[in-house]
């Protein structure tokens, strides 16, 4: 672990992927309650990835996100309150209950949006790191993608174009090993995608996803190097769902085995830091856990306020269609 | 032509009326910038933004790796962050390769966030037959974009048209489609120098008539209104009205034409099976069925996907003959 990173920040990362795993493993609970309608696709087991990148980024840079949002959304700043009221559908949702899951967003916090389409939103990143250089600002915008979508020809297009005109854009893939249901082996020919960056002119950079420091620190010099203008880095972060490609069976899956997800939990990210920031003497293992019982109160509150908010009118259906 | 004043209008052809639209729109918006193939350093591949390039120099005027859905997605992008893109699809059958960007991000994101993006990107494309540019270079493919809400999609086909259109399109905070000709690019017409802008969602009574109305997309305009003066010497004083915007589409202006004319023709150069027309002919017999005479006429393509030959992509396109043969039919004659 590094020397340089203060016991502020080291705390920040802890709480955040806390946050995520919290939420997520709440949002499951209650999906299978079937208190929440749709498709959730959970972010258990890549906590770090996202904490990693976000810990770098204010509210002016811009993310896209996956089908896989609601960690995303969390660590660049989401209110769970809003979070759950848009899961449960109602109007005081982050999307009035228009989006739920796949669409989760606040623009806000530079949030432009979970994607219902894999390899939706690199174009879109692309885009918002062009206006970040166009309107001369030292904003990155980052994109964060599967394996799965680094065989869409969006992607390839926004990369190649990223490059092109040297954006702040950082191309953050989030490797899980499948592409929905298909191992990673079955839909490409190459183990990583990191490989890819070098036929666009870009830096090609390998992390372990599961360990919150080494994606902290990997993103930390591809968003510098962004700001300055140096252009865009794909960052491949390596890391594991726990859960199936939606819902939250994790065992007893056809396509991959139980075994692969113990060695995988073995590395879980927040065990793995909170036992390193215990033995350095920085983080007890009761201050940890006091960490996720105050995340655990927030998310009773904020799923009472959920619960307690209203339905969108029907009348809402053709609101927000045009400006 | 109440929307400008016509301070200093000269004939201008259609495709140096783009120009003078775009151009009008970099002038007043700084957060506007053009993002397509071949748009920079050639002006476009058929010209319209010739001199743009040197006028607003590298930093507003970029040339596009051929990536259709990179083109489409960097409009979304800076649109959602504060800018105004000016977008070109080269043509409009490139629409394949950039569907998703269009169809499921550019018209959704919006309403998906529940009203708090806003997407001000202009999109020029260029549609229409005409020039044995193929199956693949020819299509007029409306349906397809005013099936998606979200989405404005206006058709010019005047130099007049052609610049007040694009400007109201880059003024609006919606996304917006202009459809173009290449079969308009040399017609002449009055342009005024000054920036003006055509309402969106107004249709246009092109030429004013008592008993027949032909509502006519695009370019399609001009054959009607040749259609309307074989009609007239038979008697028959035709109503012609040229929609200009599809998406929203002005189906008032319609409806009153038709309950004081009792019948309706409706002609565009897209495949008739599955047009537009289908829809306009809906709304026509929901909000006028009493009024009729006769069922509503369509003309269109047939559906068979355009032919290069020029002997059989002269048969294929809809003209002033096939209006005025489909009309006697209606009326009988």
């Amino acid at each position: 672990m590094s020397d340089e990173i203060s016991n502020e920040v080291l705390f920040d990362l802890h709480r955040r992927m806390v946050r995520i795993r919290r939420f997520e493993e709440t949002a499951g609970k209650m999906m299978e309650d079937g208190k929440i309608p749709g498709a959730l696709h959970l972010y258990v087991g890549e906590e770090a990835v996202a904490t990693g990148v976000m810990a770098h980024l204010s509210n002016q840079d811009q993310i896209t996100s996956t089908h896989r949002g609601h960690g995303h959304l969390i660590a660049k700043g989401g209110a769970f309150d809003r979070m759950f009221a848009e899961l449960f559908g109602r109007a005081t949702g982050y999307c009035k209950g228009k989006g739920g899951s796949m669409h989760i967003s606040n623009m806000e916090l530079g949030m432009l949006g979970a994607n219902g389409i894999v390899g939706g939103g690199p174009p879109i990143a692309m885009g918002a790191g062009f206006s970040n250089k166009f309107r001369k600002t030292d904003n990155v915008a980052v994109c964060f993608f599967g394996d799965g979508a680094s065989n869409e020809g969006s992607f390839h297009e926004a990369a190649n174009m990223a490059a092109l005109y040297k954006l702040p854009v950082l191309f953050v893939c989030e490797n899980n090993g499948y592409g929905e249901y298909t191992p990673q082996a079955n839909h490409q020919a190459i183990v990583d995608v990191a490989d890819r960056a070098q036929g666009y002119g870009m830096p090609g950079v390998i992390v372990d996803g599961m360990d919150v420091i080494a994606v902290y620190e990997a993103a930390g010099e591809a968003i510098a190097r962004a700001r300055a203008g140096e252009g865009p880095t794909l960052l491949e972060c390596k890391t594991y769902r726990y859960y199936d490609h939606v819902g939250v069976r994790g065992m007893g899956l056809t396509y991959r085995t139980d075994e692969e997800v113990e060695e995988w939990q073995k590395k879980d990210p927040i065990d793995q830091f909170e036992t390193r920031l215990a033995e350095q003497g920085i983080l007890s293992a009761e201050a940890a856990q006091a960490v996720h019982d105050e995340v655990l109160a927030e998310i009773d509150k904020a799923i009472k306020f959920a619960e307690d908010s209203p339905y969108p009118e029907p009348e809402a259906v053709l609101e927000d269609v045009y400006a | 032509m109440a929307e400008a004043q016509q301070v200093q209008a000269r004939t201008l052809p259609y495709v140096a009326a783009i120009t003078e639209g775009i151009r009008a729109v970099m002038l007043e918006q700084d957060n506007a910038f053009i993002a397509g193939e071949d748009v920079a350093g050639a002006g476009g591949v058929y010209g319209y933004y010739n001199g743009l390039l040197k006028e607003f120099g590298p930093e507003r005027v970029y040339d596009t790796p051929i990536s259709e859905e990179g083109i489409v997605g960097l409009g979304v992008g800076a649109a959602a962050t504060g800018c105004r893109p000016i977008i070109d699809l080269m043509f409009m059958d490139f629409l394949g390769e950039c569907m998703d960007e269009v169809a499921n991000q550019l018209a959704k994101m919006r309403y998906m966030f529940g009203g708090a993006a806003t997407l001000p990107v202009t999109m020029l494309t260029m549609a229409g037959a005409g020039m044995s540019l193929a199956a693949q270079h020819s299509q007029s493919l409306e349906a397809w974009l005013c099936h998606l809400p979200g989405l404005k999609l206006v058709a010019p086909t005047t130099p007049y048209d052609a610049k007040g259109l694009i400007i109201a399109a880059a003024r609006d905070d919606n996304p917006v489609i202009v459809m173009l000709n290449k079969m308009s690019l040399a017609i002449q017409g009055e342009v005024p120098e000054e920036a003006y802008a055509i309402p969106l969602g107004k249709a246009n009574i092109v030429r004013p008539g008592s008993n027949y109305t032909i509502v006519a997309i695009g370019r399609m305009m001009h054959e009607a209104l040749k259609a309307a003066d074989q009609l007239a010497e038979l008697g028959i004083d035709a109503e012609v009205i040229d929609p200009r915007t599809l998406q929203p589409f002005d189906t008032a202006t319609v409806v009153e034409s038709v309950k004081k004319t009792h019948r309706a023709l409706i002609v565009h150069e897209a495949v008739r099976f599955g047009g537009f027309g289908g829809e306009i002919a809906a709304q026509i017999q929901e909000d006028a069925f009493d009024y009729l005479d006769a069922p509503v006429a369509r003309v269109g393509a047939p559906f068979s996907p355009v032919p290069f030959s020029p002997a059989l992509e002269q048969h294929y396109i809809p003209n002033a003959e096939r209006i005025v043969a489909e009309a006697k039919k209606q009326l009988g004659l």
